[in-house]
C-alpha cells in the first residue's frame, strides 16, 4: 500500500470526490491562489497545499475568495441548502472567531429550526492546533469548542489513512461537518489506499490494545500517546489507546467498554482544560462507569492559558510524553 | 410597463394577506395566544410583493427577523405559518422555529433569520450555486437598514461582486435599527452611493408603492439573472408597528405613525392606482379582501385546534443521521 502524507491523503480525497460528484466544490482563501494576479492561478492550492491541483482540473469549482470568513462559511451554507456539496476552507481554526455566527447560528441550526425540512451538506475544513510557534491566534484546537453545538458533526483525524476516509465520509454526509486537520501532522505519513473508501463517524479506532489503562487521545495527541504507550509496554504496562476520530458523534461505547475492562482512564488533548474534551470524557466515565474505576481519572491538557509563541514556552504548554506517561503511571500508583 | 391583470390580482391579494396576517398576529400576541418574540411587517408589504413578483419557485429568498411578509410573498402557506407561530407541531417548521425562523426550502424560502445580516452571506451561497450550475436562477436577500452596518453584509456584497454571483440585495429602509434612527446609525449621508461603491447598481423605490418596487426590483433581478453579477434594491418605507410587538416606540415623532398609516400605505396606494387606471374594479378588490379575511380567520381557528408538540420531539431533526453508538 502506498505511503502518503496527511496533506496528500486529504488532497486525494478532494480530487476523488470532485471527480465523482459535480456538486462538490472547494472555496476559500487561496484554495486556488493567485486569482487576479499576473502569476500562475492555481499555483498555491491552499496555504498548506491541501487543495493543490484542483483549480487546474476544475477551475469553475475551485473558488478563491476575499479574506471574508463569514462570507465563506455563508456561501458554503447557502450553496449546500440548495443542493451543492461545498468544501470550504477556513485557513486556521482560530478564525472561527470571525465566522462563528454563520457556523453556530446558521448552518448548525437550519435543519432543526426549519422542522427537519432542509439539508445542509457542507464541509468546513480548518487547520488546527499547536506546535508551529504560531502563537495565540494561529494555534488553537477549537474542535473542543465546536463539539458543544448540536447540529454540527466534528471530525479530528490523527493520521493520513483516517483523514482520507473521514474526508470522503464528510463530503457524502448530509449534515454540516467541521473537519479539523492538526497542521503539525500534515507531513506525517501512513499507508493510504489509492481507491476511495470511507470511515464512519462515531466509530473510534483502537490504536493500541492493552489491559491496564485506557488512554483516550485526540488529533495530534494520538501519535504522541502511542509513542508513550509503546515505551510503557517495555516497562510492562499495557494500555488501550482510543482515538475517537469524531468528537461529535462520539463513540461513547468504545470508551466505556474499555474503562470497564481496565478500570483506569487517562484523557489527553492539546486544548486548555475548561469545558473541553478531557473534562467531557471524564464526566462520561464518572457518570456511566464509576463503579469500574480503580483510580482517579487523569486529564492531560494544555493549561488555562493562550498558546505562547516562544518554542520553549510552547513545548511547556502542550502535553508531552512526560506528562502523558506520568498520568498513566499515576493511575497505577 | 403594463402588468398583467393576473399579476395585479395576485399582488393585491398577497399584500392584503400579509397585512391581515400581521394585524391578526398582533392581536393574538396581545391576547397571549402566541409566545416568543415577534416582529411585524405591516406597512412594508409592497417591498416583499414587488420583489417576489419577479421570482420563480426555484429562485431563492432569505429573510430577516421581520420575515412573515417575505415568506408569504414567496408562497409560504399561511395556515402552516400561523400554526408555526402558535407553536404547533403541525406548523411549517413543526414548532421548532417560530416567527423568526419560518422557512420552506421547497419553495425557495431559505428562512427568516434572527441574526441581523445573517442572511446575505447565505444568499450569496445560493447565488454561487446558481452560477456554478448555470441555471439562470437568482438569490434574493432581504435585509433592513440595520443590516447595512454589519460586517457580514459588507462581506457578502463584496463576495458577490468578486464571484459575479446572481445575488440581489434588497435593503428595506424602515428608518430604525430597532430603536435607533438611521440618521444616527449610518455614518454617511448617501447609503445608495455607499452600497454602489461595492461595484453593483442599486435601484431605489418608494416602498409604499408596489409599482415603484416592482419596477426597481425588475431591473435589479434582470441584471443579476442575465449574468451581470449582483444588484441592489433600496426601498424606503416605515413599519406601522414597533421593532417588536409591545415596543412602546419612544423614538417616534408626534404624528409619525398616523402619517405613515394615512399617507404611506401600499394597499391604499394600490387601490388608488387601480381606481385611476381602471385595471381592477373596487368589486374585485373588495372580494379579495373578504376572501383574505376568511382565510386568516380560518388559519387562526386551525392553529388553535392544531396538535401540540410532545417532549420526545425536542431532539428530533437535529441531524439527518447521527451515528453515535451510545
Amino acid at each position: 500500500m502506498p505511503e502518503k502524507t496527511m496533506r496528500d491523503a486529504i488532497n486525494e480525497a478532494l480530487h476523488q470526490a470532485m471527480e465523482q460528484d459535480e456538486s462538490v466544490f472547494v472555496i476559500g482563501e487561496d484554495v486556488a491562489g493567485c486569482s487576479g494576479s499576473a502569476g500562475d492561478v492555481g499555483a498555491v492550492g491552499g496555504v498548506f497545499g491541501v487543495t493543490g491541483g484542483i483549480y487546474h482540473r476544475w477551475p469553475d469549482r475551485c473558488i478563491d475568495t476575499p479574506i471574508s470568513e463569514s462570507a465563506i462559511v455563508g456561501a458554503a451554507a447557502g450553496a449546500a441548502l440548495v443542493g451543492m456539496r461545498p468544501v470550504a476552507e477556513i485557513m486556521f481554526a482560530d478564525f472561527i472567531g470571525v465566522c462563528m455566527d454563520q457556523i453556530v447560528n446558521q448552518m448548525a441550526k437550519f435543519r432543526y429550526m426549519f422542522g427537519g425540512k432542509s439539508r445542509c451538506p457542507a464541509v468546513i475544513r480548518f487547520s488546527s492546533g499547536g506546535g508551529f510557534s504560531a502563537a495565540g491566534q494561529h494555534s488553537q484546537a477549537m474542535y473542543q469548542v465546536m463539539t458543544s453545538f448540536p447540529g454540527l458533526k466534528v471530525v479530528v483525524p490523527s493520521n493520513a489513512y483516517d483523514a482520507k476516509g473521514l474526508m470522503l465520509s464528510a463530503i457524502q454526509d448530509d449534515d454540516p461537518v467541521l473537519f479539523f486537520e492538526p497542521k503539525i501532522l500534515y507531513q506525517e505519513t501512513s499507508d493510504v489506499p489509492d481507491e476511495m473508501y470511507t470511515i464512519p463517524f462515531g466509530e473510534a479506532n483502537f490504536v493500541r490494545e492493552g489491559d491496564d489503562v485506557t488512554v483516550v487521545a485526540f488529533g495530534q495527541m494520538v501519535p504522541k500517546a502511542a509513542a508513550v504507550i509503546d515505551a510503557l509496554a517495555e516497562e510492562g504496562i499495557s494500555c488501550d489507546l482510543i482515538d475517537p476520530r469524531t468528537t461529535s458523534p462520539l463513540d461513547e461505547n468504545a470508551i466505556l467498554e474499555s474503562v470497564q475492562a481496565t478500570g483506569r482512564l487517562v484523557i489527553v488533548d492539546e486544548a486548555p482544560p475548561r469545558c473541553g474534551l478531557t473534562a467531557d470524557i471524564a464526566g462520561l466515565a464518572a457518570d456511566k462507569a464509576f463503579s469500574s474505576l480503580k483510580a482517579p481519572i487523569k486529564q492531560v491538557s494544555a493549561p488555562h492559558s493562550p498558546t505562547p509563541f516562544s518554542p520553549e514556552l510552547e513545548a511547556a504548554y502542550l502535553p508531552d510524553a512526560d506528562k502523558i506517561s506520568a498520568a498513566v503511571k499515576a493511575t497505577l500508583a | 410597463m403594463a402588468i398583467a391583470k393576473e399579476t395585479l390580482l395576485h399582488a393585491y391579494r398577497t399584500m392584503r394577506t400579509i397585512r391581515e396576517f400581521e394585524e391578526r398576529v398582533n392581536a393574538e400576541i396581545m391576547n397571549g395566544q402566541i409566545p416568543g418574540f415577534t416582529h411585524l411587517y405591516t406597512g412594508q408589504e409592497a417591498n416583499a410583493v414587488g420583489v417576489c413578483a419577479h421570482l420563480d419557485k426555484s429562485d431563492t429568498i432569505i429573510s430577516t427577523h421581520r420575515g412573515h411578509g417575505h415568506c408569504i410573498a414567496k408562497g409560504a402557506e399561511v395556515s402552516g405559518m400561523m400554526k408555526e407561530l402558535f407553536g404547533s407541531s403541525e406548523g411549517l417548521c413543526k414548532g421548532k422555529g417560530g416567527s423568526m425562523h419560518v422557512a420552506d426550502i421547497d419553495k425557495g424560502i431559505l428562512g427568516a433569520n434572527g441574526i441581523v445580516a445573517g442572511g446575505p452571506p447565505i444568499s450569496v451561497g445560493s447565488a454561487l450555486a446558481a452560477k456554478i450550475r448555470k441555471n439562470g436562477k437568482v438569490a434574493v436577500s432581504f435585509s433592513g437598514d440595520g443590516s447595512v452596518n454589519q460586517g457580514t453584509c459588507f462581506e457578502a456584497m463584496n463576495m458577490a461582486v468578486v464571484l459575479q454571483a446572481p445575488a440581489v440585495f434588497v435593503i428595506e429602509n424602515n428608518y430604525y435599527s430597532e430603536h435607533t434612527s438611521i440618521n444616527y446609525a449610518v455614518g454617511c449621508d448617501d447609503l445608495k452611493a455607499r452600497t454602489e461603491a461595492f461595484g453593483f447598481p442599486v435601484f431605489v423605490a418608494d416602498g409604499a408603492d408596489f409599482f415603484a418596487v416592482h419596477e426597481a426590483a425588475g431591473k435589479a433581478i434582470a441584471h443579476a439573472r442575465a449574468g451581470n453579477g449582483p444588484a441592489g434594491v433600496f426601498a424606503e418605507q416605515g413599519r406601522y408597528h414597533g421593532h417588536f410587538v409591545g415596543d412602546p416606540q419612544a423614538y417616534r415623532a408626534a404624528g409619525e405613525l398616523e402619517d405613515l398609516r394615512e399617507n404611506h400605505c401600499p394597499l391604499k396606494n394600490f387601490r388608488a392606482r387601480m381606481a385611476e387606471t381602471g385595471e381592477l374594479s373596487d368589486a374585485e378588490l373588495d372580494a379579495i379582501d373578504a376572501e383574505v379575511m376568511a382565510e386568516i380567520e380560518q388559519s387562526v381557528t386551525d392553529a388553535k385546534a392544531a396538535a401540540r408538540p410532545t417532549a420526545e420531539q425536542v431532539t428530533e431533526d437535529v441531524y439527518i443521521q447521527y451515528t453515535a453508538t451510545a
